[in-house]
C-alpha cells in the first residue's frame, strides 16, 4: 500500500499556512510608540494646522519626529523611541493647548496591505505594555441611600402641601420613618405616598403612643436603582477616561457591582485615580438671611482654610449635573477659575432664582463623596468597614450683581491643577454612586518592554531545545516534527492577531509550554511507527497504522486537556486569561499541524515509494 | 525498537506506599504551615521599585520605618537592584503611590516604579474561592469525560491520579514556603491538564489491550501497557521539562513561581500516570468486561 494524499489536502494544508503566515506576519512590525491627539470639544478639530503647530514645537524642543498623520479618529505622531515620546508629551500638550487631548500611545506599524485585509498584531497586555489597572466597586448601598434622601424631601414637602401633619423624617438602615401623632394623619398620609411613589412598600406601626409610616424599597426598585447607579458610573467614567486621554482604554462591568478600567501606558497614576475616583461636584446656594433659622439653614466653612463660615439655604439651585461645558483658565488676577455654561433647564432655573435675589449673596459649595475604610476585629476575624461621608465646603461666595444666565465663571479655587480637573469633572459628569478600589495593577514600562524581552528569549530557546531533541531522536521524522512545531507557532501567532487576543507574559509562558506538550502528539505517533517496524509490518503499512492508531489516543488527551483549558479561561483574570487563551489555542493548532502537517510531510517524503527504509 | 519490559506493577505496594506518605507529608504541611499566599489572595499592598545602584535592604527598612511604615516586608526581587515592598491588609488605596514618593525624594540614588498593587482584602478571598472552585469544577468535568469516553473505573482513577498530583505539589509549595499567586494557580490547572493527558494515553492503551489480548490476565496487562506507553511518556515530559526549564532559568521573576510549579506538577503527575493510576485501576479489580460489552443474550434477559 502507498501513503498519498490527494491534491486537494495538499492544496487546503497551503491555503491554511499561507492565511496563517499572513496574519501572523505583521507580529513581526514592531509598534512605534506614538503620540495620539484628539479632541473633545465640538469648536476644535485636529487639523492640518494643529499638526503644524505640534511639528514646530517638537522642532524647538529638538525632538525627532518620525511621522505625523491625520486620523478618522484625530492625528497621530510617531517617534523613533519611547524617551522620545515621553518627552514630547507635555511639549505637545503645551503647544496645542486645552482643547486638544494628548495620549501615549503605541500604535502598529502595519503595512498598508496588510491591515487592509484585516491583519494586525496581536494585543499585548498590560504586564507587556506597560499601564493601569483598576478594579473599581460601586458602593450601592449609598446610591440607596442618596435616593432615599432625595425621596425624604419630596416626601416631606408634599406632605406639607397637602397639610398632613408629621413630626419628623428620619433615615436608618435603609428604612424611611415617618413619625405622626394622629392615626389619622398615618392614614392619609399613606395613601397619599403611595400614590406618589409607587416604587416603596409601606408598613405601618405604633410605638409610645406614636405613629409610624416605614417605608422601604421594593426589590424591583433596589434591582432598577442599582443598575441605573452602576451603568450611569458606567458612563461617567467612560467620559473621564476619554478625558484623560488615554488611548485605547478599557471600561468595562464586571459582574453586579464592579467595574474594571484598564489604562494602558499611563504611568501617573496618582492623577488617574484621582480623576476616576473623584466624586466632587458642585452645588450653588443661596446664603440664609439674618432672620431664617431652624432646619433649613446649614452651616458650611470656606476652604480656604481661613476658618470662615456662612450660613446657607439648603435649598439647592442647581447641581453641577447641569453643567453642560466647564474649561479652566486665570482671572484678571491670575487666580485659577472655571468658566461654566449651563444646561438649558439649569439655566433657566440660574436666571428664576437669581432674578429674585439681586443683591444677596450666592455660595459655589465643592463637594466631596469619600470613603474610608477601617479594620476591626470582629468575632476573631479582621474585617473591612467602609463608612462613606461627604465632605463640603464652600470655595465662593459672591453678591448677584444681576440675574444670573447661562453662563459664568467661579473663582476661589486652590490652584491651576484643582481648577482644572474641576472643569474637567464637570464636563465629565459626576457619578451616581460613590466608587472605591478594590485592586490596582500598576506596570512601569521597563517592566513591560523587559518582560517581552525575556518571554521572547525564552520561547527561542525553549524552541531550539525542543527542536534539537527531536532532530536527535526521530532524526528524518524529527524534521517533519520540527516543521510542524514551526508551522503551529505561526498559525497560533495568527490566531491571536484574528481573534484579538490579548499577550500576556502568562500567555507567552503558554506558548512556550505549547511547544513542549505540541510535540506530543507526533512523539505518539511516532512511536507508534516504531513499535508496528518493530513488530515487522512494512513501512508503509506502519506510517498508515501509526497515524491512525494514535489518533484518538491524541483526541482524548487533547480533548481533557482543552476542557481544563476552558475552565481555566472561564475563572481566570487578567494574566491568567492569557494563559488559558494561548493554551487553548495552541492545542487545537498542535492538532492539525502535528496529524495533518506532518502526515503530508511524510506522505509527500515516503508516501510514493514501497518499502523504503524509514529514518525514525 | 525495543519495548521496555520493567515489572512496574510489581513495585506497586512500595509504590503506592511512597505516594500515600507524599500526600500526608503534604497535607500535614498545609495543615501546620498553610500556604503562602501571594497578594493576589490575601490582598494588602505591593510595589515593586528599581534601584540604580543596589540598596541596602537596612537602610530601605528604616527609611521605610521612620515614615510611618512599620510592618512592611523589604525584598530583594530577581536581582539586588530591585526591591519589593509589601505592606499587609489595613492601608488605604493611595499608600502604594505614598511609599513610592518617600522612597524617591531620599538620597541621589534614582529609583522608578516597575509596578505596583493593591488587592483589596474582599476581592483577594473571592479570587481565591474563584480558584478553588475552578479547580473542583475542572476535576468534575475531566471525572465525567473519562467516565464517558471510557467507564467509570478508569474515571476515578485518573481523578485521584489527579487530586495526587494536585495534593503534593501544594504540599510543596507550603513545605518550601514558596508564595502562591493567581500564576501558581494558573500553572496547577496546567498540571491538572498535563498530567490528565498523560494519564489518558496509558488508559486508552489499557483499553485497546484488553481489545487485543484477550489470554493475558488483568495485571499482565497493565504492566505491558505502561512499558509500550513508556517511551512515549517519558520523550513528552522530558521535552516539556526542557522547555520550563528554560522558562524557570530566564522567564523572569514574575513568572518564576509558575514555572517551579508546572515543573514540580509535571515530574509527579509523569509519575502518577506510570504509577498511580494504573495502581489504582488493579485495585479496583480492572476487568475486561469493563470496556468490552457482555455477550447479547444476557442483556436480553432484562428486556421486557
Amino acid at each position: 500500500m502507498l501513503n498519498k494524499y490527494p491534491l486537494w489536502k495538499y492544496l487546503l494544508i497551503l491555503l491554511v499556512l499561507a492565511l496563517g503566515l499572513l496574519y501572523a506576519f505583521p507580529n513581526l512590525y514592531p509598534d512605534d510608540p506614538a503620540l495620539q491627539l484628539s479632541t473633545q470639544k465640538a469648536t476644535a478639530v485636529v487639523d492640518e494646522q494643529a499638526l503644524l503647530r505640534a511639528k514646530n514645537a517638537l522642532a524647538t524642543a529638538n525632538i525627532e519626529l518620525k511621522e505625523a498623520e491625520l486620523t478618522s479618529a484625530g492625528g497621530t505622531l510617531r517617534f523613533n523611541s519611547g524617551e522620545d515620546q515621553l518627552a514630547a508629551k507635555p511639549i505637545v500638550a503645551a503647544a496645542l493647548g486645552d482643547d486638544f487631548v494628548t495620549a501615549l500611545n503605541l500604535v502598529p506599524t502595519t503595512p498598508e496591505w496588510l491591515s487592509s485585509l484585516g491583519a494586525g498584531p496581536a494585543k499585548l497586555g498590560l504586564d507587556l505594555r506597560g499601564g493601569v489597572h483598576f478594579l473599581l466597586e460601586v458602593d450601592t448601598p449609598a446610591a440607596l441611600k442618596q435616593r432615599l434622601e432625595v425621596s425624604a424631601s419630596e416626601m416631606k414637602a408634599i406632605l406639607r402641601k397637602d397639610r398632613v401633619r408629621y413630626r419628623s423624617v428620619d433615615i436608618e438602615d435603609g428604612v424611611l420613618s415617618v413619625r405622626f401623632l394622629q392615626s389619622g394623619d398615618l392614614s392619609s398620609a399613606e395613601a397619599l405616598l403611595k400614590g406618589e411613589f409607587p416604587e416603596y412598600r409601606y408598613a405601618t406601626r405604633q410605638e409610645a403612643g406614636e405613629f409610624y409610616l416605614d417605608v422601604t424599597f421594593t426589590e424591583a426598585a433596589k434591582k432598577e436603582i442599582e443598575a441605573y447607579a452602576l451603568q450611569q458610573n458606567l458612563t461617567t467614567l467612560r467620559n473621564r477616561v476619554n478625558e484623560l486621554g488615554v488611548a485605547e482604554p478599557l471600561v468595562q462591568r464586571q459582574g453586579s457591582n464592579r467595574i474594571v478600567v484598564e489604562l494602558p501606558g499611563v504611568q501617573d497614576t496618582a492623577a488617574a485615580k484621582r480623576i476616576i475616583g473623584a466624586t466632587a461636584n458642585l452645588e450653588f446656594h443661596l446664603e440664609a438671611g439674618l432672620e431664617d433659622n431652624g432646619a433649613d439653614i446649614e452651616t458650611l466653612t470656606f476652604r480656604d482654610g481661613s476658618g470662615r463660615t456662612a450660613r446657607l439655604e439648603r435649598d439647592i439651585i442647581i447641581t453641577g449635573d447641569s453643567v453642560s461645558d466647564a474649561s479652566s483658565s486665570f482671572d484678571e488676577n491670575g487666580r485659577p477659575q472655571v468658566n461654566i455654561s449651563l444646561d438649558g433647564k439649569g439655566g433657566r432655573q440660574m436666571s428664576k432664582v437669581t432674578r429674585s435675589a439681586v443683591g444677596r449673596n450666592m455660595a459655589v459649595v465643592f463637594i466631596e463623596h469619600k470613603s474610608r475604610s477601617r479594620f476591626v476585629e470582629t468575632d476573631g476575624k479582621m474585617e473591612e468597614v467602609r463608612r462613606s461621608y461627604s465632605e463640603k465646603g464652600i470655595i465662593s461666595l459672591a453678591t448677584i450683581q444681576t440675574t444670573l444666565g447661562n453662563s459664568f465663571r467661579i473663582t476661589g479655587l486652590d490652584s491651576p491643577r484643582e481648577s482644572s480637573e474641576l472643569a474637567l469633572l464637570l464636563r465629565a459628569g459626576a457619578l451616581a454612586a460613590p466608587i472605591y478600589f478594590v485592586e490596582e495593577r500598576t506596570i512601569g514600562p521597563s517592566l513591560g518592554a523587559e518582560n517581552i524581552k525575556l518571554g521572547i528569549n525564552s520561547a527561542q530557546i525553549g524552541l531550539l531545545v525542543v527542536m534539537l531533541f527531536m532532530l536527535i531522536y526521530y532524526k528524518v521524522f524529527g524534521i517533519f516534527a520540527n516543521v510542524s512545531l514551526a508551522l503551529n507557532i505561526i498559525l497560533l501567532m495568527a490566531c491571536m492577531s484574528i481573534l484579538g487576543a490579548t499577550l500576556t507574559l502568562p500567555g507567552i509562558a503558554g506558548i512556550v509550554l505549547t511547544m513542549g506538550m505540541a510535540v506530543d502528539a507526533n512523539v505518539l505517533i511516532f512511536s507508534r511507527i516504531r513499535e508496528e517496524l518493530a513488530s515487522g509490518m512494512p513501512s508503509q503499512q506502519a506510517i498508515h497504522s501509526g497515524f491512525n492508531r494514535a489518533f484518538t489516543t491524541i483526541l482524548d488527551a487533547n480533548i481533557t486537556t482543552l476542557l481544563v483549558a476552558v475552565i481555566l479561561f472561564a475563572v481566570g483574570t487578567g494574566p491568567v486569561k492569557g494563559f488559558a487563551v494561548t493554551l487553548s489555542l495552541g492545542i487545537l493548532t498542535s492538532m492539525f499541524t502535528a496529524i495533518v502537517v506532518t502526515r503530508a510531510q511524510v506522505n509527500l517524503v515516503y508516501g510514493g515509494r514501497k518499502n523504503k527504509k524509514l529514518y525514525i | 525498537m525495543k519495548v521496555t519490559n520493567i515489572p512496574f506493577m510489581a513495585m506497586r505496594k512500595i509504590v503506592a506506599a511512597f505516594s500515600v506518605a507524599l500526600i500526608l507529608i503534604s497535607l500535614g504541611s498545609l495543615a501546620t504551615k498553610g500556604l503562602q499566599f501571594g497578594l493576589d489572595f490575601t490582598g494588602g499592598t505591593l510595589i515593586e521599585v528599581a534601584y540604580k545602584e543596589a540598596p541596602k535592604l537596612d537602610d530601605v527598612r528604616e527609611l521605610l520605618g521612620q515614615n510611618g511604615y512599620s510592618d512592611v516586608v523589604v525584598q530583594n526581587f530577581g536581582s539586588t537592584t530591585d526591591v519589593v515592598v509589601r505592606m499587609a491588609n489595613a492601608y488605604t488605596p493611595t499608600l502604594g503611590d505614598e511609599v513610592l514618593s518617600t522612597l524617591q525624594n531620599h538620597g541621589s540614588n534614582e529609583v522608578t516604579l516597575q509596578r505596583s498593587e493593591f488587592v483589596g482584602a474582599q476581592v483577594g478571598e473571592e479570587l481565591r474561592e474563584q480558584g478553588g472552585l475552578g479547580m473542583l469544577l475542572a476535576l468534575a468535568i475531566v471525572m465525567i469525560y473519562v467516565a464517558v469516553r471510557f467507564q467509570f473505573k478508569f474515571s476515578l482513577a485518573s481523578v485521584i491520579a489527579l487530586i495526587h498530583d494536585v495534593i503534593i505539589t501544594l504540599g510543596f509549595f507550603s513545605l518550601f514556603e514558596v508564595e502562591f499567586d493567581l500564576t501558581v494557580l494558573a500553572a496547577l490547572l496546567a498540571v491538572v491538564g498535563y498530567s490528565l493527558n498523560d494519564t489518558i494515553v496509558v488508559c486508552d492503551r489499557i483499553r485497546e489491550n484488553f481489545r487485543i489480548m484477550r489470554d493475558t490476565t488483568p495485571y499482565d496487562l497493565v504492566n505491558d501497557s505502561i512499558n509500550q506507553t513508556l517511551d512515549r511518556t517519558l520523550i513528552t515530559s522530558m521535552t516539556t521539562l526542557f522547555v520550563l526549564v528554560v522558562l524557570f532559568f530566564l522567564g523572569g521573576e514574575a513568572i518564576h513561581n509558575f514555572s517551579m510549579a508546572l515543573l514540580v506538577g509535571i515530574i509527579i503527575g509523569t509519575y502518577s500516570s506510570i504509577f498511580v493510576a494504573a495502581n489504582l485501576l488493579l485495585a479496583m479489580d480492572v476487568k475486561r468486561e469493563d470496556l468490552i460489552p457482555a455477550p447479547k443474550e444476557e442483556l436480553e434477559d432484562d428486556l421486557p
